[in-house]
């Protein structure tokens, strides 16, 4: 039942195959006796999951189903869950159990969804490769030696271990797609304002978006339905039409025209992993689509500009947290300076203190001009570069990393090394650009091992649907999203 | 730009962040390096580059001045870690 996705379960549940309850007991039983050895989960919420799964299986027995009702699922641990613990990753919100719902999981509640809980990631979304989380690193389920990627691990391991069939997760610079690729599972992050924020936990206010980690395009599809449009309580929210995900999956892409970007395919990318997503393209072409050579020529500019807003955007979104109103204090503070510096001192670990200094200082008086106010504007510029680009192409592809899974411990010793893993994903989130990740070849590492690679979608602004699309019409034609972990 | 250790120390304060003083050093290493990073933005040209503030150049939307939110003080203090009479309690501030 565990190899089941989105879409199978929906028609088996409609098909009275099995009930909700059962499988969401099938997956329970799966994560209590394996997800020791992946720590995907923070918080597992059984009871509430299998109360859901009866409510979920009562509304069938009455005749009132839709798509979702009873399809087990899981949210990131940034999405605030009313009653349950929302620790972001992180010891400030370790005994934080949040007064409300986000809007994203209020969607997913009346859709009638069964969540089995809260997935590990990086603390606050800080991070490539789990390795950053207060409750302990995540393993990836196709070497447990090797980082799931990050922020967004949990949700990716837990899809990639067949815990889940899909998760929510989000992306500030890659933390939806670069983990879906190191897992070896489909990962969507939308266009800048498309899903609703409100409730989820802000990084980087100007670039964070929610999006959907599953094993296939059709299940994002599905997710993105219950996912997607306006909500008045989210101020950076779009309003603007959604359309149906999954009613342009199958249509054809003869005729489509796609760009490879020169700066993707250069000396940084092995010639292994180069291969396997010159190999994907080729399909592309096989099925039709015609393929011309762009430039982005701002690419290498994105990492800089990226770690001066986000910090920037970080130290201002964080300083909430300030053990008064809720989350860790502490203890005996001498005087309100004292309670401020220490419960967050204590509170946050070594890469949000890091990420915080570097937003103070980028933001303090007399630095404005030299750092946030040029990042802005050479953020324009590698947006300007998409803008270009899209007069003369449908989509963009390309790598999503530069390389497979790497073992943990490998890049915590510089910081910047670690941040260069997302050379290839960070600009779309700086130009708001929705992008796909999609399993699309293996690569051998020691030992004969394989490692899952993952081939980037890039779509115009709202080109959400297309970006479905191309991928389901690519897993229809290989296999390599059906590829499974050993063991799992 | 490589940040000297009373300049961390600063920027912890600025920051409201306890930094133990044996780790000064090693944020030191740490912060400079991204700074290091970051600063290959100041030699591109953005000579009359309007800065970007919103990908979709969004401005905030307004909304009519009336009630919309019901008052829930007391849900929301039950996760404080200290509060009496319906007030948030913290050292005290003047004397």
């Amino acid at each position: 039942m565990h190899n089941k996705t989105i879409a199978e379960i929906s028609r088996d549940l409609a098909a009275g195959e099995y009930s909700s309850e059962e499988i969401t007991k099938d997956l329970l039983t799966r994560v209590s006796k394996l997800d020791k050895d992946i720590n995907s989960f923070i918080t597992v919420t059984e009871e509430q999951a299998l109360a859901q799964a009866k409510a979920a299986d009562a509304t069938r027995a009455a005749g009132n189903a839709s798509a979702w009702t009873g399809v087990p699922m899981a949210h990131k641990d940034i999405f605030c869950t009313n009653g349950v613990l929302t620790t972001c990753g992180s010891k400030m919100l370790s005994n934080f159990e949040a007064p409300y719902d986000a809007t994203v999981v209020s969607n997913f509640n009346n859709a009638g969804a069964v969540s089995l809980g809260k997935l590990n990631m990086d603390e606050f979304a800080m991070g490539s490769s789990n390795e950053n989380s207060f409750y302990g690193p995540v393993a990836n389920p196709w070497d447990t030696d090797r980082v799931p990627g990050g922020s967004s691990g949990g949700s990716a391991a837990a899809v990639a271990a067949r815990f889940v069939p899909g998760a929510t997760a989000t992306d500030t610079g890659g933390s939806i797609r670069q983990p879906a690729a190191l897992c070896g599972v489909t990962g969507l992050k939308p266009t800048y304002g498309r899903i609703s924020r409100w409730g989820m936990i802000a990084y980087a206010s100007s670039l964070d978006q929610a999006g959907t980690i599953t094993r296939t395009a059709e299940d994002a599809a599905m997710m993105m339905n219950v996912m997607a449009g306006f909500d008045a309580k989210d101020s950076t929210s779009v309003d603007r039409d959604v359309p149906d995900y999954t009613a342009t999956l199958d249509n054809s892409i003869e005729g489509m025209t796609i760009g490879l970007p020169k700066e993707y395919f250069r000396d940084d990318l092995s010639a292994d992993m180069q291969q396997q997503v010159r190999n994907a393209i080729a399909e592309y072409e096989k099925m039709g689509a015609k393929v011309k050579e762009i430039s982005l020529p701002n690419t290498h500019l994105a990492i800089p500009a990226y770690y001066v807003i986000a910090p920037s955007e970080c130290s201002a979104n964080l300083s909430r947290m300030d053990g008064v109103r809720f989350g860790h204090r502490c203890e005996d503070p001498k005087d309100i300076e004292d309670l401020y510096c220490r419960s967050r001192g204590e509170g946050f670990g070594e890469e949000v203190k890091r990420r915080i200094m570097i937003g103070s200082y980028a933001l303090s008086a007399g630095f404005y001009d030299a750092y946030y106010k040029k990042a802005q504007q050479v953020r324009r510029l590698i947006k300007n570069d998409f803008v270009t680009a899209f007069n003369d192409v449908d989509i963009i592809m390309g790598p999503v990393t530069p390389t497979p899974a790497f073992k943990r411990g490998e890049k915590t010793a510089d910081p910047v090394e670690m941040y260069l893993e997302d050379i290839f994903t960070i600009a779309l989130n700086l130009a708001g650009l929705p992008g796909m990740s999609v399993p699309c070849g293996q690569v051998a590492v020691d030992g004969g091992k394989q490692l899952p690679v993952g081939l980037q979608l890039i779509g115009n602004f709202f080109d959400e649907a297309r970006l479905l699309n191309a991928g389901h019409k690519f897993q229809q034609a290989t296999d390599w999203h059906l590829k499974t972990p050993t063991g799992i | 730009m490589a940040l000297d250790q009373d300049q961390v120390r600063k920027i912890a304060s600025l920051a409201r962040l306890q930094i133990d003083e044996n780790q000064i050093s090693e944020y030191q290493t740490n912060l400079s390096n991204i700074l290091h990073l970051v600063d290959q933005l100041s030699a591109v040209d953005t000579d009359g580059v309007e800065p970007m503030a919103h990908p979709l150049d969004a401005v905030q939307r307004l909304r009519a001045d009336v009630v919309t939110e019901e008052n829930q003080r007391e849900h929301f203090q039950k996760i404080a870690p200290a509060t009496a009479e319906g007030h948030y309690l913290v050292p005290r501030v003047v004397e």
